[in-house]
């Protein structure tokens, strides 16, 4: 995919601030001391005066969000997936959640491909965490015109959203003049009823080349980008169960708690005979390594989709 | 203040501690001791100081209260009802099932609350971004939260009080009852938060210090609060713990705890004491 254009989407999420703060007078952005690295230091230089530093304390900015959100403002707060959905849990639990405030939460550098910094800033987590918040709608987009047209969408929605952005850079399938973005709609990008991949995040460009790859075996293959974890889309998770009979969820995430487990929630309540087979991270932390070959190490790539489908 | 202002304070500070006694008793739970010691404090805030009208609770330019110290709850309660946010008989209902007023705050359910409360060193976090929105939405309103003694052992609290002075929040005023009491002890005993004033102080705010059973006192302190720009003004209040009920003054046993029949009695006995001595003078 060499010619291919590749965007991080904490890439896209800055550019998005910056075309949203643009259209509406009413978005804010926080941040905790890492707006070169959320990329809202994209928003910030358009908008000095709309983006407030909060320092290292992403419990008290996401407090002070909900402060802001119940002042009628929309602000996005912004840090790490680590610390925006696990050290601020509580905060965005009860003082986002419980009130069921308008505050977009854009945690970004989620997952083992934030690579170097090692586990203890790789979230596998925060899916899990955030699906148990009631009210919450829970994303990951899957390349720049997706999480671009993501932040819009969660400006138009009214309550918290949490969106999680990656750091590696990832290949841009969508095309901007076509994509329509739907909060709890998923996205069927190729048919066949064999298998069905239902992925998120940079797990969609993986599970479209193992559906190539599947295809010159003969498989086909049905991958599903299901950006939206929370909530769920149930007709599109169960059609695919009908259809195809088994499933392969793909997550940079670990796979208690996440897509894949929501996923089978669905079709185990809907009583289709249909098999799931997760591929996430496997309750364990990552550690220190570049992103692709940690990735590949994981088995969070193309190549060890295409073996699981084929061993399926 | 004029002496009547000041009578009709007390006579409604007093009313407020039935209110608290009325709600925890019915509830069976609920926490007295705090709402008692904030209760002048509640009174103040919702009688003389606060901008807002209980006919159009959600008006945008109204002033703001936090209530961080979420368990005492049902002081808020009570003066709001007395207020007119709500019936008086809505106090009865506290943490009952199908009831607007839940054990901590809400704003969502119930008229006149702001923001939601309970989990301790949020509120405050809270007060300042409602603060911060209003500087910048060009709203003159001011933000006032309440927060407790104990409750500045959160490391949020400091976190906020770090960014109300980073933002200049001078719109902002962090009261904090000072009662000395704690659900496990004196506050010195179980985690000193002391000197209080010197850390509120170093982080940068105005500093008073007063008696918060003295509503001159407090009259003085929200102007000065007022007047102050550029810094946040953080008041510490000196407050006495279950004041006016005699069995739960000063007790660490009455922080969490409801009265029962015969406890009930007592206090609403001693109460209507205070408020037959105070109509009558």
């Amino acid at each position: 995919m060499a010619d291919v254009k590749k965007i991080a989407t904490r890439e896209s999420y800055g550019n998005a601030l910056k075309m949203l703060g643009e259209a509406h007078d009413d978005v804010i952005v926080f941040d905790a001391d890492l707006a070169g690295a959320t990329k809202t230091g994209i928003f910030k230089k358009a908008f000095p005066g709309r983006h407030y530093d909060c320092g290292i304390a992403e419990g008290n900015m996401m407090a002070v969000a909900a402060g802001a959100a119940a002042m009628g403002l929309v602000p996005f707060a912004s840090s790490f997936a680590m610390f925006a959905a696990g050290r601020a849990f509580e905060q965005v639990r009860n003082s986002i959640g419980y009130p069921h405030l308008n505050v977009k939460i854009g945690g970004t550098h989620g997952g083992i491909s934030v690579g170097e910094d090692g586990a203890s800033h790789q979230c596998c987590e925060d899916y899990a965490l955030m699906r148990s918040i009631p009210g919450m709608v829970v994303m990951s987009p899957a390349d720049d015109v997706e999480a671009k047209a993501m932040v819009f969408a969660a400006y138009e929605h009214q309550g918290p959203v949490y969106m999680r952005f990656g750091r590696s850079a990832v290949p841009v399938f969508h095309d901007p003049e076509t994509f329509h973005f739907e909060i709890g709609k998923g996205e069927v990008i190729t048919e066949g009823n064999d298998v069905a991949i239902i992925a998120n995040g940079l797990l969609v460009a993986e599970a479209i080349e193992a559906a190539k790859a599947l295809e010159e075996k003969g498989v086909h293959a049905r991958v599903i980008n299901m950006a939206t974890v929370k909530p769920l889309d149930n007709d599109l998770v169960l059609q695919a169960a009908r259809e195809c009979g088994k499933i392969i969820t793909a997550e940079e995430h670990n796979i208690i708690g996440g897509l894949g487990e929501a996923v089978c929630a669905v079709i185990a309540e809907s009583g289709i005979p249909c098999k799931v087979k997760r591929v996430g991270v496997n309750d364990e932390f990552g550690h220190s390594g570049p992103a692709v070959p940690l990735l590949k190490q994981f088995g969070l790539s193309a190549e060890h989709l295409t073996e699981v489908a084929l061993q399926f | 203040m004029t002496a009547s202002e000041k009578k009709q304070l007390q006579i409604a500070a007093c009313k407020v501690r039935m209110g608290i006694i009325e709600g925890t008793h019915a509830a069976k739970a609920g926490h007295p001791g705090g709402s008692l010691s904030a209760a002048d404090m509640f009174t103040y805030l919702y009688f003389k100081e606060l901008n807002i009208n209980p006919a159009d609770p959600k008006n945008p330019n109204r002033d703001r209260f936090v209530l961080s110290k979420g368990h005492t709850a049902p002081g808020l309660y009570a003066t709001l009802a007395l207020r007119g946010f709500f019936p008086w008989e809505d106090l009865k209902t506290l943490r009952q099932i199908g009831s607007h007023l839940q054990g901590h705050p809400n704003m969502v359910l119930t008229p006149g609350v702001d923001m939601s409360t309970g989990s301790l060193g949020q509120g405050v976090s809270a007060a300042c971004g409602m603060a911060l929105a209003a500087k910048h939405l060009g709203n003159d309103c001011r933000v006032y939260t309440l927060l407790g003694d104990g409750e500045i052992e959160e490391g949020q609290v400091w976190e906020a009080m770090m960014f109300a002075h980073h933002y200049k929040l001078d719109n902002l005023t962090v009261i904090i009852d000072n009662n000395g009491l704690q659900i496990d002890g004196p506050i010195d005993k179980v985690m000193s938060p002391y000197p209080i004033t010197d850390k509120l102080a170093a982080f940068g705010l105005h500093v008073i210090e007063i008696d918060g059973h003295d509503f001159e006192q407090m009259e003085k302190a929200m102007a000065e609060a007022r007047a102050t720009k550029g810094v946040p003004t953080g008041i510490v209040m000196h407050t006495i713990k279950g004041k006016d009920v005699s069995y739960m003054t000063n007790s660490v046993e009455w922080h969490g705890k409801a009265p029962n029949d015969a406890e009930y009695e007592q206090a609403m006995g001693e109460l209507n004491a205070l408020l037959a001595k105070l109509e009558a003078e």
